[in-house]
């Protein structure tokens, strides 16, 4: 199955702003999407509760798996989506 | 969250409700209620047809999506963004499947809805505060949809025809966004807690704000309230010689403001006003105002989201522009306060069951040493950059043993003036032998409160404990710096106790010789020290010690104060 590893790029981290805007981005490749942080439970991507609740700060890793048609894509498109400072945006 | 004081009526003229103030304002006006938050009915029985009351969830979860994207969509700035961030959560695909599985398993719809939601707010509040606004827009989301399912309409804002007191029972930062600011006269809320989002955007505003006021959901529209953020209390339709005290105390306080001199009691005997700051923005603000500079230096917000340390350069250039721009009044630097609370990405243990007992503060030297010798090497270059010399606490001392290391090593790398924080009891009661080896000391008396009482500062349940007042918590305040007297070491405190004026009294009269606190709050305790002298302080301070429980402390003291400065503060 695609995965990507990428350290998140948002200086507040992975929650507030960037969450929605990284779930939203998931939940439009139409694809279920899962993210964890390294040595945890993968989560519903999709899910704006699951991701801020990672509680994955700014840098630190985060690895997405997906499966499917386009699932190379639509990781790389969300992978760099995750690299930008989004909340500086 | 606990079960609504239904509006019973009764609540009669001259009745005064007790809630936690924020700030210090004073003010007179008309209610304007937001509706209360629906709650499952205790009884509930789990649905006949599943299938119905699972389709009837996610109906109403929907619908409450669509009206929150509607407000986004006819809002603008902050508010949209609020909105559109609490629709997300209210179509969250992970929240609804966990209802649907909780109905499937034999839950009542609503107890279930509510459940989950509180389960959701539960993993929230275990990630520490800054998931905090987002427990509250879940819990809008939450009453908004239990609303529709008992056929009730959304709880929503009043809308603000002439000045009024919002009275609600809790406010999610997506509510307090869609409120009118310049009509809010005051914020009272039945839960949250002072330093809940909607209390600090209040107090940003200089709005007053009372919350946890049991019962005050039982108001009506447009009845006349006094809402003192000072006291706590809200009295329903005032007397005129109510409001003739209110109009005295909001001159009072702009009168305050005006008054810069050094802080002192009234025969002379200086107790120094200082700042508590966490960030070079906060520092030039706080520079500009009225204070004899900076009691504590919180440098861990420099660390906050960051993958690694910051090296030394970045620090020291950091440290050169705090220490610039107080031109040479006293400033405190603490060394990093990691841990607990506040997790860093590089510094934190991630396997700690009980983090506030952990590896954190001065500890995280155990595991991480450069962090320690990297943020001396800054705070050295940036005295050696500037002329200027900070004085250098570590914080989570508990023993002589630390606080000797700690000193050797500041002192070897050119900190003129070395200091240890007094958080833990242990380092209270031998803060006699402590004093021995650093230059001064610090009283956190927050943490001194949690670790004193084995109450968890995070905890609201638990805030009567974690009271400073509390007769323990008192007594090795007094101690310490009864020992800094001695030896002629200052003993400052730099918790949020030093903000209460009646406290700032108390710790002049224990021999406390410089107060730290937010810089809004330096007028007050200026005001309050002038009115009263050393030998005042130190009967007051007595008579706190003799007391029982935290409550009498505190009214021993307030019934020993000067009865007009009493009044005019509202204490």
């Amino acid at each position: 199955m695609p995965t990507r590893t990428v350290a998140i790029g948002s200086s507040v981290g992975l929650h507030a702003r960037p969450a929605s805007l990284f779930t939203q981005a998931v939940a439009a490749t139409g694809l279920d999407v899962t993210i964890a942080k390294s040595g945890q439970p993968a989560m519903d991507a999709s899910s704006i509760l699951m991701v801020m609740a990672l509680g994955a700060g700014h840098g630190e890793e985060v690895t997405l798996e997906a499966d499917g048609d386009g699932a190379d894509a639509a990781l790389d498109s969300l992978v760099e989506l995750l690299a930008r400072d989004l909340d500086a945006e | 969250m606990t079960a609504g004081t239904t509006a019973e009526a009764g609540v009669t003229a001259g009745t005064t409700l007790q809630g936690v103030g924020v700030g210090r304002g004073a003010v007179v006006g008309p209610v304007a209620r937001v509706s209360s938050v629906p709650k499952p009915p205790a009884d509930e029985k789990p649905p006949t047809d599943k299938d119905a009351a699972k389709s009837s969830v996610s109906a109403a979860f929907a619908a409450v999506a669509t009206g929150l994207r509607e407000r986004a969509a006819e809002s603008s700035g902050t508010l949209s963004t609020v909105l559109s961030a609490t629709a997300l959560m209210a179509e969250d695909k992970a929240l609804i499947k966990d209802i649907l599985k909780r109905i499937d398993g034999g839950e009542p719809t609503l107890t279930a809805v509510d459940r989950s939601v509180e389960g959701f707010c539960d993993m929230f509040k275990s990630l520490g505060d800054y998931l905090a606004e987002r427990v509250t827009d879940l819990r809008s989301v939450r009453g908004r949809v239990l609303a529709r399912l008992m056929g009730q309409a959304e709880p929503e804002m009043p809308d603000l025809s002439v000045p009024s007191v919002i009275v609600a029972e809790d406010l999610a930062p997506a509510d307090t966004a869609a409120l009118d600011l310049a009509k809010v006269l005051a914020v009272v809320t039945e839960l949250g807690g002072p330093t809940s989002h909607t209390a600090i955007i209040a107090g940003q505003h200089g709005i007053p704000c009372v919350v946890r006021v049991t019962g005050v959901m039982a108001l009506e529209d447009g009845q006349q309230v006094a809402v003192d953020a000072a006291a706590g209390t809200i009295e329903l339709d005032p007397s005129e010689a109510t409001k003739q005290l209110f109009t005295d105390r909001s001159e009072l306080l702009k009168s305050l403001e005006e008054n810069t001199a050094p802080g002192a009691t009234s025969d002379g005997h200086p107790v120094q006003l200082l700042a508590n700051i966490g960030q070079v923005e906060d520092a030039k603000r706080a520079a500009k105002r009225a204070n004899e500079g900076v009691g504590l230096f919180r440098t861990e917000v420099l660390f906050l989201d960051s993958k690694e340390a910051p090296p030394r350069e970045g620090q020291a250039a950091t440290y050169a522009e705090v220490l610039r721009a107080f031109e040479g009044r006293k400033v405190v630097v603490r060394t990093l306060d990691a841990g607990a609370d506040k997790p860093l990405a590089f510094a934190t243990q991630p396997d700690e069951e009980n983090p506030a007992l952990g590896v954190r503060g001065y500890r995280l030297g155990r595991i991480t040493p450069s962090l320690m010798e990297t943020q001396l090497g800054a705070l050295a270059d940036a005295q050696e950059a500037t002329g200027i010399y900070p004085w250098v606490m570590a914080p989570m001392i508990a023993t002589k043993a630390e606080a000797q290391a700690f000193a050797d090593q500041a002192r070897a790398v050119g900190i003129k003036t070395v200091g240890v924080m007094i958080e833990i009891p242990s380092a209270a009661v031998r803060a006699e032998q402590i004093v021995e080896v650093v230059d001064f000391v610090s009283i956190g008396t927050n943490d001194l409160a949690q670790y004193t009482m084995a109450a968890d500062r995070l905890r609201g349940e638990l805030a009567d404990l974690l009271n400073p007042w509390q007769p323990a918590v008192l007594e090795l305040v007094a101690r310490v710096a009864a020992a800094g007297t001695r030896s002629g070491t200052p003993v400052g405190v730099c918790g949020e106790s030093a903000a209460d004026p009646l406290m700032a009294l108390v710790l002049a009269g224990f021999g406390v010789s410089s107060l730290s606190m937010s810089p809004a709050a330096v007028a007050t305790a200026r005001y309050m020290l002038s009115k009263h002298t050393m030998d005042w302080c130190r009967a007051l301070a007595a008579a706190a010690l003799e007391a029982d429980s935290a409550d009498d402390a505190r009214a021993a003291v307030v019934s020993r104060i000067d009865q007009k400065v009493r009044q005019l503060l509202a204490l």
